[in-house]
Formats: structure tokens, C-alpha cells, sequence
């Protein structure tokens, strides 16, 4: 294995991805970032990309960026671990997670 | 790429600030109305004042085309007596509600006579409120000849504890029901909204904030005539010139929450309820009531599982709770059967959690779904969850994870996710801005509206209040001549904005905002009592003059927060100073006091208010009820209005 350069970086905020980008499907308008009421987002400095999680530990979640965004599959909302909810399947008994 | 750590690893340098930036430089606006804050009763009270024919300029934190509480969504169009299907006279159905203690009988008595006509407003520019598609024909109180979709909640009385009545045999029969709640697509109002705002000419300054009122020869206490703001993104300094101002920001969320991070879970409270308005408006000498009031947050902590992916502290909204063995619980659903009660009654709680101990009750519980007709399933899910403000998503994404309403019971957390402790509090739906039957403060030149008056309501009573104030400030405006702004009130201004850009370090936003929760918690909580507030204060005071000084901010964003957090210390205090005045104990105010243990004992039955006088704070009171016979007021007070917006 090459060995890397190992950087010293502070740890990352908590919660760091309320979304995940799909790249393939984002077309980089921005909406999400206009829409945002708390400016989670910045506009990618590339033109076309997905736009860069600035504030992730301000997202209130209220999920705006993914509903009003114009490309199906671009947003996935990305709960964090200790907000994904379950179910129960009423017959066979089988759970589910968000 | 999407994170920022993602991109300094592949890029090998931090993203630029992606926005001009303008710290300090000035811009001017000249308007006739200004209004502060573009949530649902800023958006209201800018239209109807546009539509009067005046130049109206709209100053919001976030963007106005999902801003505020109400900006996700709403599910529920509250106490609209008014409407066709309605069993109760709107001026009878208003005094009931104002009869609840320390409730603001003037916004009531608003909602109840406009906020249907409002409603119907808010379809003609686009938002859908009733079942046009013919989705959800066969739900229980949907009216087929109007389409609207009558909501179970408040089936005979208004509360959130179960009518007295419930259980016994024909209780509340569909023929008796008060239909004062209306299901509403809520999600497609704040779009609709901004919309009208743009076609009506309102000059909308998105991303910027609120920074002070300024007030004739910038003396407190005179009439208000603008405001300063700054661009939260370049950091621009906006100077307002206007006739009159409404204020229509929302109250402080977080004051006694120690962490921001896990705040940002609660759907109730977004980081940037700040109290900005209320700070605004008391140094400029308005003056405030019911700042003492404030119970334990129960839902929405952040701390707990967010809402509706299952807390049976907010019920499920008419999906029967049932054990992990599928047997019913005795919990209140807001459903028909319950005629909307949303809280248990005393004692219930407890009998679940001994059934729990004694294995009565299996855990965990869940919302059984697949137990409702398919019709009573959709709506519930799609409409009454779907469109209630933040839950869209929640919605979207159980979808997306293969969650389906006919096979599925949905978890439900109250009682394994742990109890609120009596120092998570909140102080955002208690206090505000004290209006008379103009929903003007008392300062000549300001109104209030939504959150920023005292004892707010909820979606519909923001937006019935703030098209009330937008076309009160306009008949105000029209008798008002040019003022000149005094300069060095706004160079006072400019120095406190700027001052934490001025330095590159020492304190950041998020100490003093867990700084300030912690003295809040100490001193101003569960026990309250003469001593410990002085504690408070002192502790408040010794933040403002050791650590104040010290706080940096790197960017436009972080200055916002900073400034957000100046807000709230200025709100605790104000909290502390009010709360000083009230010597007794008080159940609806949920304050307890140890040195005065009365509870409610009838001479304190009366509201505080608090307002600076030359920088000194001065204590007032005003009876319960001083807003007087309310259909009389209403009707005195509005011999002029038109109804329904019939413009073009």
C-alpha cells in the first residue's frame, strides 16, 4: 500500500451529511442552496457540480432542499444515525428502517 | 464531492467565500412599508399592504420561498369559525378561545373573523385547500359539495386534553361537530406567497437581517421610521427609510438548549428563531408582555426522535397506538373518536407505564396504519403528515425506504425515548411585542404580527394577523410626511453589527450560545426565586462585558449567528428582568417561583409588561382581558373591511 500523507484535521461536525448528492443527476442549479432557510449549502465553485455541505450541524431538517429540488434523484436526505425511525411489517412481524 | 472536508482533501485548499463580500459598506432603501420577517405573517402583511397600493419592502433571514416555521409546510388551517361548514359564530368561537389564560383575545378575535377570508386569498394565488383531484373522497369530514377536508382536531370543545365526554355512547356525532379546522396542502403556500409578493412589486431583500429599529432623532421610545439590516451573505449594511414598520419576526427558540448540533434535529424550532424582533423592538423602548411565561419543551427538543418518525407525544393524528402485540393503548390520537384531543388525560400516561412494568403492554408501540380504511390511511399520511410543515421529507424518504401504510405500523418513541428534563424550556410562544386593536406596539410607527406579538397562535393566526397589520400600517403611512434618520443612532448600530468582524479571534457563536443556555438553566428555569435571578443577571451581565468583547466572526454567515446569539442574551435578560416582576407562582404561565409559592393567586391574575424608559427598564401591568368586548372592538375598529381581495 503507497503510503499518504496523513493531514491533522480537526474532527467533523456532527452531523456532517444531512444529504447526499447524486452527482450523475445534479445538474447544479442551485435551488437547494436558494431554498435552504439557514444556508447549509454554498454553490459549488465549479460550475455544474453539486453544491459544498458548509453548515451540516445548522440543518433543522426540514427537508425543502430535497422537496423542491428540480432533479428527481439528486437529493437523498441522509438521516443521522440516531434520527432514522423503524416500522413494523402488521403481519409478518419484519422490521424496516428509514 | 459534497462535503467540505471532501473538498479540501481533493482540492488541497478551503472554498472561497462564494459571495462579494461587503462588510460595512451602506445601502439605502426608501419605502413606505417595511416589514421585518418573511414568514407566513411577514409574506401577509407585505401583500395586503402592496395591495393597497403601497411600496412595500420585505426584509427576510433565510429566502422568502420557504423562510419560517410555516415556510416547509401546514397540515391544519386553525380556527377558521368562519367557514361555510362551520356549527359555531366566529365571535363566540373567538371568546372561547381567548378565554384560555394570558391568550392574546385581539389576535383571536382576528383569526376568527378573517382568517377564513384569508384562506380563500391563499387559493387564489395558488395554494390548495381543498380536495380538488377528488383524492380523498370517502375520508370522514370531507365535504363533497365544497371539497374541503374538515379536520378531526377540536371536535366539539377547542383542547388538546380529551372532552370530558369522551367515551360515552354518540359522542361527538358528525351532526354536532364544530368544523373550525380545515386540512389544508400547506406546502404549497410559502412558493405561492413569494410569488405574489414579486407580481405585487414588493421589493424583497432575501438573506438579510434584521438589525435595529431606528426611531425619530433616534431617541427610544419615539416613532419608529426604518431599520438597519445586514446581508447575511456579503455583509452588506442595508438603512431602511420607512413610514411605517410591522415587525413580524419569531420568538427565541433556544434559549435554555446548550447544543446547537443536536438542535438542528427539532422541526419545530429552526436555529434561526432568534428573537431578533422582540430585541429590536425593546431598545427601541416597545414594550413587551408575558416574557415570563414558558413551560418544558416537549416535543421538537432535539434531543428526542424528530417528530413524526414516530413521537407519541404529538399522536399520530387519527392512526389508532397500539403495543408490540398489536393491543390498543389507551393514548389520545386527534382523531374523531377522540374529537381531536392530542393529550392524555391526567393519569393515563401513568397507567401505560405501570402496564409497561407489569407486562400489560408490550413494547415498543406503533401507529397502526393498516388498521384504518385505505382512504383514512392516504390522508393521513399524505396530507395531515405529508404537508405538515417539516414532515414532507419524513414522508418522502419512509417511502423511498419501502415503507407502506397498508402493511406497515409506524414506531412510535414516547415512552422509550426518554422524558424532557425541566430545564430544556422555551420561551418562542409565551411573550412578544404587547398591540393594541391596530396591532400596533406602543411605539407610533411600529405593528406586530404572527410570533412577534405576545401569546402567538399558529399557521392560520400569522397569516390572518399579518394581512390585518400590513393594511393597518398602510392607513397610518398614508397621514405620515418625510422624516430624516438621526446618523449617529445608526452609527451605534453599525459598531455593535460589526464589531465581532473587526477581530480575527477569541470567542466564537456557539460558546456564548451554550454560555447563555447555561446560566438560563442554573437561574431561570424549573425554580425560579428572587436570588437565583440575581445570580442570572449577574451571570448574563458578566458574559456581556468579559466575553462579548471577545466575539469573532470569520464570515457574513457566522456574523448572522453571532448576532442571532446577541439577540437571545439581550432575550434572557429580558426574560430574567420580567420574570423579577411577577411575584407568584402561575400554572399557565408555568412559572414557579420558591420565595413566592402562591399559585395564581387572583391579584396576579394581570400581565406584566417591561420596557426600557432612558435605558432603565420599567415595569408595567395591564388587567387580564384589557383588550376590552372583543366583537365590539373588532367590529369598531374595522368598519372598513372589504373581505375577500377582489383586485386584479
Amino acid at each position: 500500500m503507497a503510503k499518504k500523507e496523513l493531514f491533522a484535521l480537526p474532527n467533523v461536525q456532527t452531523p456532517n451529511r444531512p444529504v447526499v448528492f447524486d452527482p450523475d443527476y445534479c445538474t447544479g442549479c442551485n435551488i437547494c442552496v436558494e431554498v435552504c432557510p439557514i444556508d447549509v449549502y454554498i454553490p459549488n465553485p465549479e460550475e455544474g457540480k453539486p453544491p459544498i455541505i458548509l453548515h451540516p450541524e445548522e440543518c433543522w431538517y426540514c427537508g425543502t432542499c430535497a422537496v423542491d429540488c428540480p432533479c428527481p434523484g439528486a437529493i437523498k436526505f441522509n438521516w443521522p444515525l440516531q434520527a432514522r425511525g423503524y416500522w413494523k411489517n402488521r403481519e409478518t412481524g419484519k422490521i424496516g428502517q428509514i | 464531492m459534497t462535503t467540505w472536508h471532501d473538498y479540501l482533501k481533493e482540492e488541497g485548499r478551503p472554498p472561497s467565500w462564494p459571495y462579494p463580500v461587503r462588510f460595512e459598506q451602506e445601502r439605502e432603501v426608501d419605502t413606505d412599508i417595511l416589514v421585518i420577517g418573511g414568514g407566513i405573517a411577514g409574506c401577509w402583511a407585505a401583500i395586503s399592504a402592496a395591495r393597497l397600493g403601497m411600496r412595500v419592502a420585505l426584509v427576510e433571514k433565510s429566502d422568502t420561498v420557504r423562510s419560517g416555521s410555516g415556510g416547509p409546510g401546514c397540515d391544519h388551517w386553525c380556527n377558521a369559525p368562519a367557514n361555510p361548514l362551520s356549527r359555531v359564530d366566529p365571535d363566540g368561537w373567538a371568546r372561547h378561545m381567548a378565554s384560555r389564560p394570558y391568550s392574546n383575545g385581539i389576535g383571536i378575535q382576528i383569526q376568527c373573523r378573517e382568517d377564513f377570508d384569508t384562506l380563500l386569498e391563499m387559493e387564489q394565488m395558488g395554494g390548495k385547500i381543498r380536495d380538488t383531484e377528488d383524492e380523498y373522497v370517502g375520508v370522514e369530514g370531507r365535504d363533497d359539495k365544497t371539497k374541503f377536508m374538515i379536520s378531526p382536531r377540536y371536535g366539539t370543545i377547542h383542547s388538546y386534553f380529551p372532552d370530558p365526554r369522551m367515551g360515552e355512547p354518540n359522542f361527538n356525532p358528525p351532526e354536532t361537530r364544530n368544523n373550525v379546522v380545515i386540512r389544508v396542502w400547506g406546502s404549497t403556500f410559502k412558493p405561492a406567497l413569494k410569488k405574489e409578493c414579486k407580481r405585487l412589486g414588493v421589493q424583497i431583500f432575501d438573506r438579510v437581517m434584521g438589525t435595529g429599529l431606528l426611531t425619530e432623532n433616534g431617541i427610544q421610545g419615539a416613532r419608529v421610521i426604518g431599520a438597519t439590516g445586514f446581508d447575511t451573505r456579503t455583509g452588506e449594511f442595508l438603512i431602511f427609510k420607512s413610514k411605517a414598520t410591522i415587525l413580524s419576526t419569531a420568538g427565541a427558540g433556544s434559549i435554555w438548549f446548550m447544543s446547537m448540533e443536536l438542535g438542528g434535529y427539532s422541526n419545530m424550532h429552526s436555529r434561526a428563531i432568534s428573537g431578533d424582533g422582540t430585541v429590536m423592538a425593546f431598545r427601541a423602548g416597545a414594550e413587551l408582555t408575558k416574557m415570563e411565561a414558558g413551560g418544558v419543551v416537549r416535543i421538537a427538543t432535539g434531543y428526542k426522535h424528530k417528530w413524526y418518525t414516530g413521537g407519541g407525544d404529538a399522536s399520530y393524528e387519527n392512526v389508532p397506538l397500539v403495543d408490540a402485540n398489536g393491543k390498543r393503548l389507551p393514548y389520545p390520537i386527534q382523531g374523531w373518536v377522540d374529537a381531536g384531543a392530542m393529550v392524555p388525560a391526567p393519569g393515563v400516561e401513568e397507567k401505560i407505564r405501570e402496564g409497561i412494568l407489569k407486562g400489560e403492554y408490550a413494547l415498543p408501540f406503533y401507529a397502526d396504519f393498516p388498521s384504518m380504511p385505505k382512504v383514512e390511511q392516504d390522508a393521513t399520511w399524505k396530507l395531515m403528515l405529508g404537508e405538515e410543515a417539516t414532515t414532507k421529507v419524513i414522508i418522502k424518504t419512509f417511502n423511498e425506504a419501502g415503507f407502506n401504510t397498508r402493511k406497515d405500523m409506524l414506531q412510535s418513541y414516547k415512552f422509550i425515548e426518554g422524558q424532557s428534563l425541566p430545564q430544556w424550556r422555551e420561551a418562542g410562544y409565551g411573550g412578544g411585542l404587547l398591540v393594541d386593536w391596530n396591532l400596533k406596539t406602543s411605539l407610533d410607527g411600529l405593528y406586530a404580527a404572527g410570533t412577534q406579538m405576545f401569546a402567538p397562535e399558529d399557521h392560520s393566526y400569522a397569516a390572518a394577523t399579518g394581512r390585518y397589520a400590513g393594511r393597518k400600517a398602510v392607513a397610518y403611512a398614508r397621514g405620515i410626511g418625510e422624516s430624516k434618520l438621526a446618523r449617529d443612532q445608526i452609527e451605534t448600530i453599525k459598531n455593535r453589527v460589526y464589531a465581532p468582524v473587526r477581530r480575527s479571534g477569541g470567542i466564537e457563536w456557539k460558546e456564548l450560545h451554550a454560555g447563555i443556555a447555561r446560566v438560563m438553566q442554573y437561574y431561570a428555569s424549573e425554580f425560579r426565586s428572587e436570588s437565583l435571578f440575581k445570580m442570572g443577571m449577574d451571570a448574563l451581565e458578566k458574559i456581556e462585558t468579559e466575553s462579548v468583547p471577545m466575539l469573532y466572526a470569520l464570515d457574513p454567515h457566522k456574523l448572522m449567528r453571532t448576532l442571532e446569539d446577541l439577540s437571545i442574551l439581550e432575550y434572557a435578560k429580558i426574560i430574567i428582568q420580567a420574570s423579577r416582576a411577577r411575584k407568584a407562582s402561575s400554572l399557565p404561565l408555568g412559572f414557579q417561583r420558591l420565595d413566592y409559592p402562591d399559585v395564581d393567586p387572583p391579584e396576579w391574575n394581570k400581565f406584566m409588561t417591561i420596557k426600557l424608559e432612558n435605558d432603565k427598564v420599567k415595569i408595567g401591568d395591564l388587567p387580564p382581558e384589557f383588550w376590552g368586548d372583543m366583537k365590539q372592538q373588532y367590529e369598531t375598529h374595522n368598519r372598513d373591511y372589504e373581505g375577500v381581495y377582489r383586485g386584479k
